[in-house]
């Protein structure tokens, strides 16, 4: 880059004519410009399948139901008074919360054994504890509904087997929403698993070796050692996933359609009803909009906690 | 294995065998012609071969009109259809015509070719279109539809004759036999009546399988209950009639009580539950059109020759009977209106009707009510003459229904996809609110939905 200053400066008022040209060779030569043409397919990418669409939603859920006029908030008003929506406000919260506690939890587990059996046998099992994740969800969850179904469910059947009264999965509300938050789990855990395995393998045996001369036990470790050098794996994680749990929409759609009486509605699954089906495309895209704040907020707070501790650790 | 590996023109030729196929496998109807090519998404029937009518019918025309006509044949499961008139709508762009469910007329009415000119033809020479596909068709007093035959559908009561006549002592068969004329006993087929045989056969381990979630068998059904009891939950207007409605009070509480009698689990059913208790030889009643029996006549035999239809029961205000049409509608953005505005009034012709519902096995019903007497329904069997009471005939003393009429479109498809008239009394059966409490809810979700 020096060169090409040098270069021109050196071609003196001769070269003056040739300015513009290899003012455009410098800045084509930048290595901010070379960045941002590389980056320029993932930027259009963004913008058509992320920002275009949230910008298009956002200005959709200002419109009136016959999407001729602009109403401003009007509809997330109206859906803060319809006590329907309430309860899918709570509902979402009580599914993602609750879904994402286990799904860490359980992932932790998960990858703590895996971590502590040997590397040969290591890759079967993390196959197949990764299959619910590979699995399509659609489809994985019409399994599920075979087991959960109402009148003929194959868990019944082994419950019944045993002399257990029949559950009623899907019929009875708070069956219905542990139903679809198993399924989630079931479903999200390996994702965890496998992130938390990575975390685990890249903690220095050093930490624990010195960890073990000053007389740590065993759970001393854990909260001293592994979960500090965690951090941040599972905050990312935590967020990636609380964001995705949010907008879960096929495991509501294929085992409950929201019922019974709407109570195991979310925000995705209840945004296409009132969206798509009702034909209400603003008031859709309203609920579908409705948690962007609040995560928005998680999301900075979290991402923020994760680049200080990274500058602490630089 | 270096033997097997495919060079570089087997696979350009392998690729050009699956676009040719690919080519092949779309409907499509070729004529030599100068009428340019129409475009139609079509519901994809469910019963077996139920398509072959449409495409048989379209490569007929589309030969005598010189027209390329092309079919793509779309499902409702996961609402396929629904999403692609909802793209095509905001897109402005698409087919020429497509199948709608009974609300997306009235959902995209600005956006439909008027077809008046085509049923004023139709009319004449047919008689009147059913009330109700009217109510969904025409919206600011045109036709934004042509009635369909494919897909459309009612939901009477297909009834196990045996176990009816076992457990709560009703000769169904004799009641409404496949004549035109109502058999001893048919003005007692009443709610109560339904009331007192679904006990008994609850007692006897047939509980009638009938749904009461969110899906459109459970809506539609207690739609037809609703307005046997004269029960409306709103005006033409919009207008919520709940408060002091005694007649909402009275049906509300009769299937409290009729719930009692259904299995325990019918508030997760789904549209394919009901058919499954009766295929399974677990239920001695369903309200569904011919396909669950269809099915049991694949499946179990041993069922299906002892089933029999007949009309729903009637209530104080009448007897209704849940009807749940297709309309195709026009898009005005269509580049060939006119040869597609054709070709629907070809396919809603008497013979090309009568083709499209002995096709489907007579699941289709044709919107005129002159049309209720094709021969499939007499023969088809076993036994014979089961599905004779399926379209309304004038002995029944009937009328088909729509959950929420007389409602506008745009509130009563909100009401019908968010279920509330089976909500309603869910909270009351299960959710053990009182009658009141539920109502109460009930309207001020009605108010909720109008605003905006």
């Amino acid at each position: 880059m020096a060169l090409d200053a040098t270069t021109v400066t050196a071609a003196g008022p001769a070269a003056a004519p040739a300015q513009p040209r290899l003012s455009l060779q410098r800045i084509a030569r930048r290595r901010s410009t070379i960045a941002f043409l590389m980056a320029l397919p993932l930027i259009a990418v963004i913008a058509g399948l992320v920002a275009w669409p949230a910008g298009y939603a956002i200005y959709l859920s200002t419109l009136n139901r016959r999407m001729t006029e602009f109403i401003g908030l009007g509809n997330f008003q109206i859906l803060l008074d319809s006590e329907t929506f309430q309860m899918v406000i709570w509902q979402s919260c009580i599914f993602a919360i609750s879904a994402v506690v286990l799904k860490a939890l359980l992932g932790f587990w998960l990858a703590h054994m895996l971590h502590h059996i040997p590397t040969k046998g290591q890759r079967i099992w993390r196959g197949l504890l990764l299959l619910p994740w590979v699995v399509p969800p659609a489809l994985s969850t019409l399994g599920w509904w075979w087991m959960f179904d109402p009148s003929y469910s194959s868990l019944n059947w082994l419950l019944n087997a045993i002399g257990a009264p029949s559950v009623p999965w899907l019929g009875e509300p708070w069956w219905a929403r542990a139903s679809v938050i198993i399924v989630n789990v079931w479903a999200g855990t390996p994702f965890f698993m496998i992130m938390y395995l990575a975390a685990l393998k890249s903690v220095p045996d050093q930490l624990y070796e010195a960890a073990a001369i000053d007389g740590a036990t065993g759970w001393q470790g854990l909260r001293f050692v592994t979960l500090p050098m965690m951090r941040n794996i599972i905050s990312i994680t935590v967020l990636f996933s609380l964001i995705v749990t949010f907008a879960n929409y096929d495991i509501v759609r294929v085992l409950t359609n929201g019922g019974p009486r709407d109570l195991t509605h979310v925000f995705a699954s209840y945004a296409f009803q009132v969206g798509v089906l009702s034909g209400n495309i603003p008031r859709g895209a309203a609920v579908s909009l409705f948690m962007f704040p609040l995560l928005a907020v998680v999301a900075f707070f979290i991402l923020r906690g994760v680049n200080q501790r990274n500058r602490e650790m630089a | 294995m270096a033997g097997n590996r495919m060079g570089r023109r087997g696979v350009l030729r392998s690729g050009a065998g699956v676009v040719a196929v690919g080519a092949l496998g779309a409907p499509m109807v070729h004529a030599q012609g100068t009428g340019g090519t129409i475009r139609i998404a079509f519901w994809d029937h469910w019963v077996p071969g139920g398509n072959d009518a449409l495409k048989q019918l379209c490569a007929k025309w589309g030969e005598q009109n010189r027209v390329n006509v092309q079919l793509d044949f779309i499902n409702t499961t996961g609402n396929q259809l629904q999403l692609t008139a909802a793209a095509q709508a905001q897109s402005r762009n698409g087919h020429d015509a497509i199948s709608l469910t009974p609300w997306d007329v009235g959902a995209y009415a600005d956006q439909l070719e008027p077809v008046d000119d085509v049923i004023q033809r139709l009319v004449a020479k047919y008689g009147p279109i059913n009330p109700i596909a009217e109510y969904l068709a025409k919206h600011g007093g045109k036709w934004r539809g042509v009635p369909a035959t494919s897909g459309t559908q009612a939901k009477p009561a297909c009834v196990r004759y045996d176990l009816f006549q076992e457990h709560a002592g009703i000769d169904i068969r004799a009641m409404w036999p496949a004549e035109a004329k109502q058999g001893p006993g048919a003005d007692t087929w009443t709610w109560d009546t339904f009331l007192k045989a679904a006990e008994a056969c609850h007692k006897a381990n047939v509980p009638f399988g009938l749904p009461m979630g969110q899906f459109s068998d459970a809506v539609d059904w207690i739609g037809a209950l609703f307005l046997s009891y004269g029960a409306q939950i709103t005006d033409e207007k919009g207008n919520p009639t709940i408060k002091g409605n005694d007649k909402l009070k009275q049906v509300i509480d009769y299937a409290v009580r009729l719930s009692k009698f259904l299995p325990n689990d019918v508030w997760a059913w789904d549209d394919a539950s009901n058919n499954r208790a009766l295929i399974s030889g677990r239920s001695a009643l369903v309200f569904n059109p011919p396909s669950a029996w269809a099915v049991a006549k694949r499946d179990a035999p041993q069922v299906a020759e002892k089933c029999w239809t007949v009309p729903m029961p009637a209530g104080p205000a009448g007897r209704f009977c849940a009807y749940l049409p297709f309309t195709t509608g026009v898009w005005a953005f269509g580049k060939n209106k006119t040869a597609t505005k054709a070709l629907l009034e070809f396919l809603s012709q008497r013979e090309s009707a009568e083709f499209t519902t002995d096709t489907s096995g007579g699941y289709d019903i044709p919107p005129f009510a002159s049309m209720a007497d094709f021969k499939v329904w007499t023969t088809q069997g076993p036994p014979v003459g089961t599905i004779y009471n399926y379209p309304l005939k004038p002995h029944h003393q009937a009328k088909y229904s729509i959950a929420y009429s007389p409602a506008p479109a745009d509130l009563a498809s909100q009401m019908y996809v968010q279920a509330l008239n089976t909500k309603v009394i869910a909270r009351v059966a299960q959710g053990g609110e009182s009658v009141d409490q539920a109502l109460g809810w009930l309207e001020r979700e009605i108010k909720n939905m109008r605003l905006g």
